[in-house]
């Protein structure tokens, strides 16, 4: 059974149709990566399936529940972290999980064991009886995180999880999504950086205007736009319709489009032709200011699946 | 405890091993989630937990009625009642049930700040009763009633006040303003869930409440007011509500002044009530 299966999923905010007909299925026990910039749909999405907004049109199935009518039961086996920390500052660590872990059902007792128990894996044993105001960022995350998992939930919605923090800290919270996943964990990942679905998700989602608009494993998906992306940036923004040519035609590939006015980015099939292109380029007189060979960004794999860049959706659609 | 900024650095260097996580992680049984009782319980427990833990709260609203009541009873008492200490006994009781009114406008500013913090998100994913965050925030709300009254009780006995129906009126005068307040409170919540944020609610809030805490007999004598005013005061609840205190602090209540501060109070719970449960469970 799927853990998550959603059909032709609609919500609309007055003229904004923030989600337009989204079809996901989520196999059980794996990271679900949906990746999309702000006001795509991602958050509006995942609060139908958290029980918390009503779809408008279409349906989804949560641990084969249906999110209108069995909303109570869905609740009893999720849990979300939203994307702004949700947890109460103006409480201690402990007592925010105290708090969690006895309107779950685990008593006084229970509840306050179960705290210290996830303050200590999180590492937060230090910072336990300060109030969460005074934490930093990465603290405040992991505490969520430990808040939504008081009781281990079957199905965990993280709405981006690492947006803010630095690297040290989300390679901690990456830790810690791994490690759920290994208990058995199915989670549901929004994010916007596709650094990070690709380093947890088995698959992904590309939302783009309230719709999937691709779907695949993360090495599926960046191939779509070569294996590697060739960056050229030029002293002369003039000479950039010459040097593209150039490269397309040494590397047989085709050219992606760059917001850069000064800078060309072609998709590489075979990295090791890569420097001989640079060289070639050289040759022709066009003046380079720099080069690297990397991954494809987001910018470039929605510039690649939409034709247009990340940065210029506009945020209307962006729903709390 | 370490307190200060270098802890929170400190402790964010903890460092995390993967064996830690996985012995947090262990999952258990799932437990049955709390009856709507024991979320209320819960809830109530939260809410008295942030009175100790933000008490600039409670003192911000306490300072201004004993401020009030210095300035008015020192100031104006000559002027107005002949002396200082006639004063006094007419103003106290009013001083107190604007001391605890105004505390009711932090239940919506508190609950503003769930919703804009993103805990009402948690708490509506949590398989509870959908309304025991409000009505056991509601009722932990009471202690700072209870406190907030108090303040000013005590700030007027220290001044001379005299009590003529002893603890027993005061008790019982605490009792009936506390009624009252839960009531009240109700409408802030409402205000809560259709504000942007904690401030505007704030000020939605005294914005509604100086001008009823002026037009009634807190202050003055009705009968000394223009006959519009004198209406207006007449018809204010919480003109109604001084008057109940100012029997039972005094030993003289009329049950008629108790019992119509009992319905408005009964009012605004079975108006604003189900509008605060709607909101909450249907506002994204």
């Amino acid at each position: 059974m799927l853990a998550i299966e959603t059909h032709g999923l609609v919500k609309t905010f007055g003229e904004t149709r923030a989600v337009d007909g989204v079809d996901l299925s989520v196999e059980r026990g794996s990271i679900y990566g949906v990746l999309g910039p702000n006001g795509a749909g991602k958050t509006t999405t995942i609060r139908m399936l958290a029980t918390l907004l009503r779809p408008d049109a279409g349906s989804a199935n949560v641990l084969g529940l249906d999110v209108a009518s069995d909303s109570g039961e869905i609740r009893r086996r999720i849990s979300m972290t939203g994307q702004i920390a949700s947890v109460d500052e103006e409480l201690t660590g402990r007592e925010n999980l105290r708090l969690l872990g006895k309107l779950l059902g685990l008593g006084r007792k229970g509840a306050a064991g179960r705290a210290d128990e996830l303050l200590e894996g999180f590492g937060l044993s230090d910072a336990a009886g300060k109030l969460v105001k005074h934490y930093s960022g990465g603290m405040r995350r992991r505490l969520d995180i430990a808040a939504s998992i008081v009781v281990t939930p079957e199905l965990l919605f993280l709405d981006e999880p690492t947006t803010g923090l630095d690297p040290r800290s989300r390679n901690q919270v990456w830790d810690i999504v791994r490690a759920l996943v290994g208990q058995g964990t199915t989670v549901l990942l929004c994010t916007q950086y596709l650094d990070e679905a690709d380093q947890l998700a088995s698959r992904i989602a590309v939302i783009d205007r309230g719709k999937v608009i691709a779907e695949g494993t993360p090495a599926e998906l960046k191939s779509s736009v070569g294996k590697s992306v060739l960056h050229v940036r030029l002293s002369d923004a003039a000479t950039r319709d010459e040097a593209e040519r150039v490269l397309v035609q040494e590397l047989g590939t085709e050219a992606i489009e760059a917001a850069d006015q000064a800078a060309v980015a072609v998709g590489v099939p075979n990295p090791d032709r890569a420097a001989e292109a640079v060289g070639v380029l050289a040759d022709t007189g066009v003046e380079i200011a720099g080069f690297s060979l990397g991954q494809p960004s987001l910018d470039e794999v929605f510039l690649a699946l939409t034709g247009h860049a990340a940065s210029e959706i506009d945020q209307d659609g962006e729903v709390m | 405890m370490a307190v200060g900024i270098e802890s929170k650095q400190e402790a964010d260097q903890a460092s995390i091993s993967t064996e830690a996580i996985h012995a947090a992680l262990v999952a258990g049984q799932r437990p049955k989630p709390a009856s709507g009782f024991s979320a209320c319980l819960s809830f109530a427990w939260r809410s008295m937990l942030k009175i100790k833990h933000v008490p600039e709260q409670l003192i911000d609203v306490t300072i201004t009625p004993v401020l009030f009541l210095v300035m008015f009873v020192y100031l104006f008492g000559g002027a107005v009642a002949g002396s200082t200490s006639d004063y006094l006994q007419y103003i106290l009781p009013g001083l107190l049930v604007q001391s605890v009114l105004f505390t009711t406008v932090y239940s919506g500013m508190s609950l503003n700040t769930d919703l804009t913090k993103g805990v009402v998100d948690r708490f509506r994913t949590l398989p509870i009763w959908s309304s025991a965050p409000l009505v056991g925030a509601a009722f932990g709300d009471i202690l700072r009633y209870v406190l907030a009254g108090l303040v000013v009780i005590v700030a007027g006995l220290i001044m001379g006040y005299d009590a003529a129906n002893g603890v027993v009126g005061i008790l019982l005068s605490i009792g009936l303003v506390v009624v009252f307040a839960f009531g009240l409170a109700w409408l802030f919540t409402t205000v809560g869930l259709l504000m942007r944020s904690p401030s505007a609610v704030m000020n939605t809030g005294f914005m509604c409440l100086f001008p009823l805490i002026f037009l009634s007999n807190i202050f003055v004598e009705p009968s000394t007011l223009p006959a519009a005013l004198e209406w207006f005061v007449g018809v204010n609840p919480i003109s109604h509500l001084v008057t109940a205190v100012r029997g039972l602090m005094a030993g003289s209540a009329d049950g008629g002044d108790i019992s119509l501060v009992f319905a408005e109070a009964a009012v605004l719970t079975v108006i604003f009530v189900p509008l605060t449960t709607r909101l909450y469970r249907t506002r994204s």
